[in-house]
């Protein structure tokens, strides 16, 4: 069916924008309700102890304190783990205040509600709790080593998951490639820092047992089908909202222990709960990212030929699962191919838990970790046989194709045609006159060392199809739905199960709808995140919004266009067959000003006067869609650096980014997010690394330990795009947010090694802070002594 | 304690604890919502608001240290109820996304403008040291805070 398109690919300027630069918006913590009590975790500064008694005396008897509960006092379940993903797995008893030991220090023990919320900070404080400590297991290494205390006794292990891919292809190129090259990698913890901490308000009607929880989160509706079992609300009785929420980076694709805690404590008191993170609770007791480790072999040719690729990781699960905790890593496990052909295949991990902050999704989930990896183990085999990285990597491109096909992964790619992208980023970068600089450098022997790195990723994103997920174990499905309603007036309301927080959904959503339907996009209200407005939706995270939730537009533009015709067909008294949709409207064939509009439709439809036999009144649609495979992003990023060799600083000269998300709906929302998600890998290339000491503290607690990069660490960024319309969807869109993420980390630690690999150095670990690489500088001109 | 101070041009006074911060009594004493907390520790500038004119994070100030003063927050960035060269800006450029941080980068550019009108982009990055964003990488940000810049002092001649 034909539409004008008049919005989709244009630079449609945000609708969310008004009230989010004026003050307006309504975040978590501007909620407030009548009688409203305060909520405070007691959080004790223990990582792992076993608690035998808890004192709340002190704190009951407080100013303003109406009662402080343990796991005792409350009528709550387990918290939810969705991603069971093996039959073998070992699953850790989760619940939302321990009862009988602490396994990390975001644990908490106790909760207190008091009328304000410095009453109720301040009560925290003087429970006091003992505890007997044992050691603390805050790395793998201490996790899995003989005699380490078990962090779930019952679990008799703290290795409590091993998944393998199973391997693809012929495994004996890993014993007779002419070339093998062996690395190991670390990526450590990272902490996602959405710049509003997490927060919620529960509320119940007593009388009725209905209940509504304000959440500042990414999935509303996974938060209600989960939260009712573990409060034992009735499904149908709880509502979820996402209010304004201020980022996610999938530290807010979770549910949480607060959140159950605010439910249940708003039935016991039958008054609303409010609890609101602080920044540093949030260090501990939301998510980490990454946390992996990783042994990796690449067998080749000499001349370059990439053969195959075995990756065997160990990840840290933290001391609970939160939602989807080991499913991060079998998430990475699908795209250890990259975009390129190798005729084997391999990988394989164990999860192991410590006495850490349980990881989950943080922006690319699974796919940074990989694709790390990946193009550090190209770059070091481009080393070893004495070839340009790019060039190593265009040898290895996979050939275009425009129609869905295998992968050596086990999975069909839904197109892709990669080098393009390189070819774009290579002439961003001016690759030629940087590696001209570089040798002119290296022969004059300049402290400051010029360094160029590559990385060449595909990503899997869209999730999910549903019988895809099903395989792999997981809950539910990926489908996602819309509901438009056209309204009488003309305007159009759209109600997405998506779930924004920064992405700008209002906007793309009218730009789809405005040109599906013949109106604009100031036309059209999008309404998202609530499930009693939207009760079909999977929310947020994976890239997955525009190609699932965006498509199930389309699909529902159909079904109205299908009746509309119907009455169009009624109104101007011909066939069905004699209409085109052409010019915004239904158009009689050969008589184009014979004619009805959408809207003009949506009128009859309402009032329903003279509508064909059997119609029903009204023009509205919902369509669920489930999609028949992932989509696969893909691109090239070039990152050159200038590495001082005496200090061990670096520079960013230079980030190019060519990015390939199929159709793009907006440009500039979709390079809005390749900024962000480049940002944020640059960090993670260079500044952030959750530390812990010995004794198991985090010793980057704050904001001003762990180094958020501000404006001037973050250098311009020079974007473009190539256009491969994904196979998987009718839009051909395949998805943004989280490409720069997965993309740039090794771009970044690929061109500082590069600039100092010329003095012997391999690796200079992750992030690559001046002190870092000032030892690898240090250590290979020492000759490794 | 009875703290009285000029918010957004309207004298307000209120009987406030002597511990509470001024973006508490922004938000939850005055009901001034658009400045938002993101941090412990001063670090993040979510809270950035002017004080007699100068931006400063008002996580870091008690209430009572204002008394007598003036504060601008976001709510009076514009207060003839238009937008502000730069809220046109940020929105022209796409200098948000999810608009957390986006108050405080505001009251921390108008502030930064007044003392340098026509930045250089390097300029406008070192201003924006104690301001925080998650979602932009900042590129929009800056383009933001130049294009408002070209806007007003063009108003201006």
């Amino acid at each position: 069916m034909a539409t004008t398109e008049r919005y989709i690919g244009a630079e449609v300027l945000r609708k969310e924008d008004p009230e989010l630069v004026t003050g307006q918006a309504n975040f978590i913590d501007n909620h407030v309700l009548p009688g409203m009590l305060w909520m405070a975790m007691v959080r004790p500064p223990y990582v792992h102890a076993t608690v035998n008694s808890i004192d709340t005396s002190a704190a009951t008897s407080m100013p303003g304190v109406v009662g402080v509960y343990t796991a005792a006092d409350l009528d709550v379940g387990g918290l939810p783990f969705v991603w069971p993903i093996t039959e073998d797995i070992k699953i850790p008893s989760h619940y939302p205040l321990t009862k009988d030991k602490i396994r990390f220090h975001g644990d908490a023990v106790a909760v207190v509600l008091a009328e304000t919320r410095e009453q109720a900070l301040d009560a925290a404080e003087t429970v006091s709790v003992d505890v007997t400590e044992l050691p603390a297991l805050t790395t793998m290494e201490d996790a899995m080593a003989d005699g380490a205390p078990l962090i779930h006794e019952e679990l008799g292990s703290n290795v409590t998951v091993h998944w393998s891919h199973g391997g693809g292809g012929d495994q004996s190129v890993f014993d007779t490639a002419p070339v093998l090259v062996q690395e190991h990698y670390h990526q450590p913890r990272l902490i996602p820092n959405a710049i509003e901490p997490r927060g919620c308000l529960a509320s119940s009607i007593p009388s009725m047992g209905e209940f509504t929880l304000w959440t500042a989160t990414q999935i509303p509706h996974i938060a209600k089908v989960t939260l009712s079992g573990v409060c034992g609300i009735p499904e149908e009785k709880l509502r979820v909202i996402a209010p304004d929420v201020g980022g996610g980076f999938g530290s807010k694709l979770n549910v949480y222990a607060e959140e159950a805690l605010a439910l249940v404590l708003a039935r016991l008191t039958g008054r609303p709960v409010k609890w609101i993170e602080e920044r540093s609770e949030n260090y501990v007791a939301t998510i980490h990212g990454r946390g992996v480790t990783h042994d990796c072999t690449l067998a080749g040719t000499e001349d370059g030929k990439i053969l195959g690729l075995k990756f065997v990781e160990i990840a840290d699960m933290g001391a609970y699962y939160q939602l989807l905790t080991p499913g991060i890593p079998e998430l990475g496990g699908w795209v250890y191919m990259g975009p390129y052909a190798p005729e084997a295949y391999w990988f394989e991990f164990r999860g192991v838990l410590t006495n850490a902050t349980p990881t989950d999704a943080y922006r690319g989930a699974g796919r940074p970790e990989a694709t790390y990896v990946l193009e550090r183990l190209v770059d070091a085999y481009a080393r070893k046989i004495g070839k340009d990285p790019a060039e190593v990597r265009r040898m290895n491109l996979h050939p275009p194709f425009s129609e869905a096909t295998a992968s050596i992964c086990g999975l069909n790619v839904d197109s892709g045609n990669y080098e393009p992208a390189l070819d774009r980023a290579l002439e961003l970068a001016d690759y030629e006159r940087f590696r001209e600089e570089q040798r002119s450098r290296r022969d004059s022997g300049d402290v400051r060392q010029i360094g160029i790195g590559l990385s060449t990723y595909i990503e899997m994103c869209g999730l999910a199809p549903s019988n895809i997920l099903g395989a792999l174990r997981y809950a539910a499905g990926g489908w996602d739905a819309a509901t438009i309603r056209c309204l009488p007036t003309g305007k159009v309301v759209v109600a997405t199960g998506t779930s924004p927080h920064g992405q700008g959904h209002e906007t793309s959503w009218s730009q789809i709808v405005a040109d599906g339907l013949g109106v604009t996009p100031d036309d059209i209200t999008v309404l998202h995140g609530d499930t009693q407005v939207t009760p079909l939706g999977m929310d947020t995270y994976g890239s997955r919004s525009l190609s699932v939730g965006g498509v199930a537009l389309h699909f529902a533009m159909e079904k109205i266009k299908e009746k509309a015709r119907t009455i169009a067909a009624h109104e101007l008294e011909v066939s069905e067959d004699d209409l085109e949709y052409t010019d915004n409207a239904f158009r009689v064939k050969g008589a184009p000003d014979k004619a009805r509009t959408i809207p003009e439709l949506a009128m009859s439809a309402w009032h329903a006067h003279d509508l064909p036999a059997g119609t029903e009144p009204n023009l509205d649609a919902t369509a669920v869609y489930d999609p028949p495979n992932f989509t696969w992003p893909a691109g090239t990023h070039i990152c050159v650096v200038e590495v001082d060799t005496q200090t061990g600083a670096t520079d960013i000269l230079r980030y190019v980014a060519v990015d390939d998300c199929g159709t793009v709906i907006n440009p500039m929302i979709v390079e809005g997010q390749v900024h962000g998600g480049v940002a944020q890998g640059i960090a993670e290339a260079l500044f952030e690394e959750a530390i812990y000491d010995e004794s198991g503290n985090l010793s980057t607690s704050s904001m001003t330990q762990y180094l958020i990069p501000g404006a001037t660490e973050i250098p311009p960024m020079m974007l473009d795009r190539t256009v491969t319309p994904s196979t998987t969807n009718p839009l051909g869109v395949k998805g943004i947010g989280e490409a720069g993420t997965i993309a740039s980390p090794p771009a970044v630690i690929n061109a500082v090694v590069d600039a100092v690999s010329h003095l012997g150095v391999t690796d200079v670990g992750k992030p690559a802070s001046p002190e870092r690489v000032w030892r690898a500088i240090r250590d290979a001109e020492g000759g490794g002594a | 304690m009875n703290v009285a101070v000029s918010v957004n041009g309207t004298q307000r006074e209120a009987d406030v604890e002597p511990r509470t911060l001024l973006v508490y009594f922004l938000r939850e004493t005055l009901g001034l919502t658009g400045t938002n907390v993101g941090c412990d520790t001063s670090s993040c500038g979510s809270c950035t608001v002017l004080l007699d004119g100068e931006s400063v994070k008002s996580c870091t100030l008690l209430a009572a240290q204002v008394d007598g003063r003036s504060i601008t927050t976001i709510e009076g960035l514009a207060p003839d109820g238009d937008m502000h060269p730069l809220q046109e800006a940020f929105h022209r450029n796409h200098g948000l996304q999810c608009g957390y941080c986006t108050p405080g980068m505001l009251m921390a550019a108008a502030s930064y403008l007044k003392e340098n009108p026509s930045p250089t982009e390097e300029e406008v990055r070192e201003s924006l040291e104690g301001n925080l964003c998650r979602c932009t990488g900042y590129q929009n940000i800056v383009k933001s805070i130049l294009d408002a810049a070209g806007s007003m002092s063009g108003a201006k001649a």
